[in-house]
């Protein structure tokens, strides 16, 4: 920290973007405050704790390398559910390419509006769950965010929303380095579901900032798109109320550098978390989550659930804390992450972190890193499936306790069939 | 038929042969059983037969209907109508049986020029097969062969061989861990696939069982070869006698 190598660090992060234009005092002053996190700290470096596994050299410099765009050959994710949608070109909010902003029991906006009017409960979210989530861990990249984001949406919702906020981030540009900033408040007893989709960009940063009040619901499903080449930090910041929901899935299939962070903190008594993610690499490929669960109410439930299939020195990395505070009595706390290497040259990099201070807490972690078991395949194939199905059939059982995780059915089974397509695609 | 022809094979990873010149040969329409001490090759056979990795065949042949089995990948035997109904069948969480079964005959088919069972065709053969099993539509939707009982793991092998019909079976102790109603479950089963024209091994250490799936020949294997072969009395002197007797004959 405070080493002049990396403030000129963070300049250039700062610099890589254009600043804001100037909004409502609170949304400058929060911008401001979160500028000043990023000169405080600094960039990301190798040495620091939680970067050990994942080099975040390309995710600091100054510019982005031409990532090639991908053509689908399948239908888009989430493509048959009903949603509410909303497109990014590049990072920048299409609204030609959008539904129309509204909804019964829904506040939406564009960020740009939101700083610039005097949205009570923003000022509360915006910028402080992200700073909060800074401490013990630093999270330059999300103070990067909050600084520098023009592009993202203020949602709030006080009912049970029935179509999904849809997120499609596009991409046209090879050189696109984007900042998107979401803010989201589910009020008391309110269900919200938010469903991301696409790569974005060349090098995308997005964060979610999530406040779900008592009684209520927020659920997120994402998928970061195929496109190979592309970087991507994202970071969730939630705080939940009493008896809350809170879930979230990230599928990841592809990607040269992606580093999902998600920060949680449990506020409220008898409120539920689960974070889960699956994620398929073949070669050039490294996926990190990140994850950092604060129980800080009793009788609350938390879960991380995650898979990484790994292929031809893909490498996946799992950092997942559990911090138990001392009056947080009755947690429940369960964690999983493990990796299926396909090939020997793959690794898996794990890193399960329990801090508990109360007495009376449930906690279970496991991980594990292995091949696809010997004997299943036998079995398998002694009743005439050939290799690489029961390959695919091995890979889709090892990633079903993650999407089991996604309570929606329909959008489960949408998960699912793209993970065959990964499979399917990279059997040989 | 099915034709072993001085079959030699050990073990990968050690330098042991487990099969020394092993010769079978089963007629269309036969039923074979093997017996013998543990530790004779028994298993083993039934493993190289079928294709498990982990044995180096050293010599020799395995072929059916004139069409040699070793080099072939497993499903390439199960699709040309191998099939080994397993000892120990394989627990795999998260896939589902019915995928499992429907893959498997599909896959089989596929493999053999034949058209594809649609999703109805394929349901109401397993429901018709399942039914004879005992085999409720629970165990159907589990993943295979998790939480199953031992006599419902066997059964399970019984309708797969059931479902996948194949020319050639072979039994590994498929009576091992079974009570005497299951094994009657389970032998009735195997009676309703014998046809005159399906052939079958059952490998077995206890006479009980070929009281209800009756062989032709019952071979005697020990140290990795058929040492004696004769009718079904043979067993049933096993039985009283234990393999002393026979051991030395040869020795």
């Amino acid at each position: 920290m405070g080493e002049p190598k990396q403030e000129s660090a963070a300049e250039t992060l700062l610099g890589r973007h254009a600043s804001p234009p100037a909004a409502s005092n609170w949304a400058d002053s929060a911008r401001q405050a979160a500028r000043g996190r990023v000169l405080s700290m600094g960039a990301a470096g190798r040495r620091d704790e939680y970067w050990r596994y994942t080099n975040p050299t390309e995710l600091n410099a100054e510019n982005t390398a031409d990532v090639g765009i991908l053509e689908l050959d399948e239908s888009p994710v989430f493509d048959g559910v009903e949603k509410l949608l909303i497109t990014f070109v590049d990072g920048v909010f299409s609204p030609e390419q959008s539904d129309d902003l509204s909804g019964e029991s829904l506040e939406i906006s564009t960020l740009e509006d939101a700083m610039n009017s005097d949205i009570h409960w923003a000022s509360d979210v915006f910028g402080q769950l992200e700073a909060n989530g800074q401490t013990p861990v630093q999270r330059p990249f999300a103070a990067l965010n909050t600084a520098m984001a023009e592009q993202g949406f203020v949602i709030r919702a006080t009912g049970k929303i029935s179509k999904p906020v849809a997120f499609r981030y596009l991409r046209e540009s090879a050189q696109s380095d984007v900042v998107i900033h979401h803010v989201v408040r589910v009020e008391s007893g309110a269900d919200l579901s938010i469903l991301e989709n696409g790569a974005g960009a060349a090098r995308l940063n997005t964060c979610i900032e999530v406040d779900v009040a008592d009684r209520g619901a927020f659920h997120h499903l994402r998928a970061q798109g195929r496109d190979h080449a592309r970087l991507a930090v994202t970071h969730m910041f939630a705080r939940l109320g009493e008896e809350s929901t809170f879930k979230s899935f990230t599928l990841t299939v592809n990607g040269k550098l992606t580093r999902n962070e998600v920060v949680i903190d449990i506020n409220g008594n008898n409120a539920k978390a689960s974070v889960s993610g699956a994620s398929l690499g073949d070669g050039d490929f490294l996926h990190d989550d990140t994850i950092f669960i604060t129980h800080d109410a009793v009788d609350c439930e938390s879960r991380q659930v995650f898979k990484k299939v790994l292929k031809n020195g893909a490498t996946g990395v799992f950092q997942g804390k559990i911090l138990v505070q001392p009056d947080a009595q009755k947690t429940d706390g369960y964690q999983i992450s493990q990796g299926l290497l396909l090939n020997e040259d793959s690794n898996f990099l794990a890193k399960p972190e329990l801090e508990i201070y109360a007495d009376d807490v449930a906690c279970s972690h496991g991980s594990t890193c292995g091949a696809v078991d010997e004997n299943s395949m036998f079995y398998l194939m002694s009743r005439g499936v050939p290799r690489s199905e029961a390959q695919n059939m091995m890979i889709a059982a090892f990633l079903d306790e993650a999407i089991q995780e996604i309570e929606d059915e329909a959008l489960a089974d949408d998960i699912r069939s793209r993970l065959v397509g990964w499979a399917q695609r990279h059997s040989a | 038929m099915f034709e072993i022809k001085n079959l030699k094979a050990s073990l990968e990873d050690e330098d042991k042969q487990i099969l020394k010149g092993m010769n079978l040969s089963i007629g269309e329409g036969e039923v074979h059983a093997i017996m013998g001490p543990n530790g004779s090759g028994k298993s083993t056979m039934s493993y190289v037969a079928s294709g498990k990795s982990g044995y180096v065949v050293d010599a020799g042949s395995v072929e059916l209907d004139g069409v040699d089995l070793l080099e072939m990948e497993p499903d390439e035997r199960a699709a040309a109508g191998l099939f080994l109904a397993f000892q120990y069948p394989v627990e795999i969480p998260g896939v589902g049986n019915m995928t499992f079964l429907r893959t498997a005959v599909n896959s089989q088919r596929k493999a053999r020029g034949e058209e594809e069972l649609n999703a109805a065709q394929f349901l109401k053969l397993v429901r018709e097969k399942a039914k004879a099993l005992k085999i409720d539509a629970d165990m159907l939707k589990r993943p295979v062969n998790v939480g199953f009982s031992g006599g419902e793991k066997k059964r399970n092998e019984i309708l797969q061989m059931a479902m996948l019909e194949p020319k050639m079976c072979i039994l590994d102790e498929t009576d091992s861990g079974l009570d005497v109603d299951a094994m009657k479950l389970v032998s009735e089963g195997v009676n309703a696939l014998r046809d005159g024209k399906r052939s079958f091994l059952v490998i077995t250490h206890y006479q009980r069982l070929l009281d209800h799936i009756k062989p032709d020949v019952v071979h005697i294997m020990a140290d990795g070869k058929i040492i004696k072969s004769g009718g079904p009395e043979l067993a049933l002197e096993v039985e009283n006698n234990g393999y002393a007797d026979l051991l030395n004959e040869v020795a």
